[in-house]
């Protein structure tokens, strides 16, 4: 029997990688990966939560943070398509305007 | 058995998430971030939870990624020079500390809560989705409406930002 405390270590790192990932890349595309990763560390968390307390809550949040995900997905790589398409970067540190 | 199948698949996406916050191309990112994906609806599997497993594989490996994937393609990236943020090295040391002081203290706690009123026995009498389904459309309807609304809106938003603009003279009739 795996025990929870594993669950939850694992998804601790991913967390913390995905944080990591945030902070330090500069694509703008990889940011949003970054965000991925620890959208599913939540998930992680959520499901192992619902599993071992024996109560489903912690799945239906799960799938609605699956839901979010994919409009946040959609709105995003929209954003990234609209500013390339002005100003041909992806880089993070040069999008510093909110018009143009 | 179970152990075997939760090492494999913990360790695997532990390594494809690092890989996807490290690689270089941005198309090689993508897919390490589907090696993460399809592994982590493994570790929903080992808990029960079949009905996430399907929808993480339809929903993220098969939507949002392709959705990342034909984004790259489009933008033709090339990878950059300098891909990490210039002081990354700051970042790098205390988020590997702090992650070995969570885990330190994940790994003693004891974790405990009130158990609620469905044991894995019940979830596995009629199945993961029948259990789910019978849940959400009870006690969380509210919520799985206003998660519709909420893609509608971003639907939406994504075709009219990223839909070309009309230039001036088209929208006033000027030449």
């Amino acid at each position: 029997m795996v025990p929870l405390s594993a669950y939850v270590a694992v998804s601790a790192i991913l967390f913390i990688t995905g944080l990591l990932g945030v902070l330090i890349r500069r694509n703008f595309i990889i940011v949003l990966m970054s965000v991925e990763i620890m959208l599913n560390a939540a998930n992680i968390n959520l499901v192992a939560f619902s599993h071992y307390l024996e109560s489903l809550a912690g799945q239906l949040t799960a799938l609605f943070i699956i839901a979010i995900a994919a409009g946040e997905a959609a709105i995003g790589l929209a954003i990234i398509i609209v500013v390339f398409r002005g100003k041909i970067s992806t880089n993070v540190d040069e999008m510093n305007v909110l018009k143009w | 058995m179970v152990a075997v199948f939760f090492a494999y698949f913990a360790l695997v996406s532990i390594a494809a998430g690092v890989l996807t916050v490290s690689l270089k191309n941005p198309v090689h990112c993508g897919l390490a971030l589907l090696a993460l994906l399809m592994h982590v609806s493994g570790l929903f599997v080992l808990l029960n939870a079949e009905f996430l497993w399907a929808v993480q594989v339809i929903v993220y490996a098969g939507a949002i990624l392709v959705l990342y994937l034909f984004v790259l393609m489009l933008l033709n990236l090339k990878a950059d020079e300098r891909y990490f943020h210039s002081s990354y090295l700051y970042f790098l040391g205390p988020a590997v500390g702090g992650a070995c002081y969570v885990l330190v203290l994940l790994l003693r706690s004891p974790y405990g809560g009130v158990k609620g009123d469905v044991p894995a026995a019940a979830v596995l009498e009629h199945g993961d989705t029948y259990a789910v389904g019978i849940k959400m459309f009870s006690d969380h309807l509210l919520q799985f409406e206003i998660i519709g609304v909420f893609l509608l809106g971003a639907i939406i938003g994504a075709i009219v930002l990223a839909k070309t603009p009309k230039s001036i003279e088209d929208v006033t009739g000027k030449k």
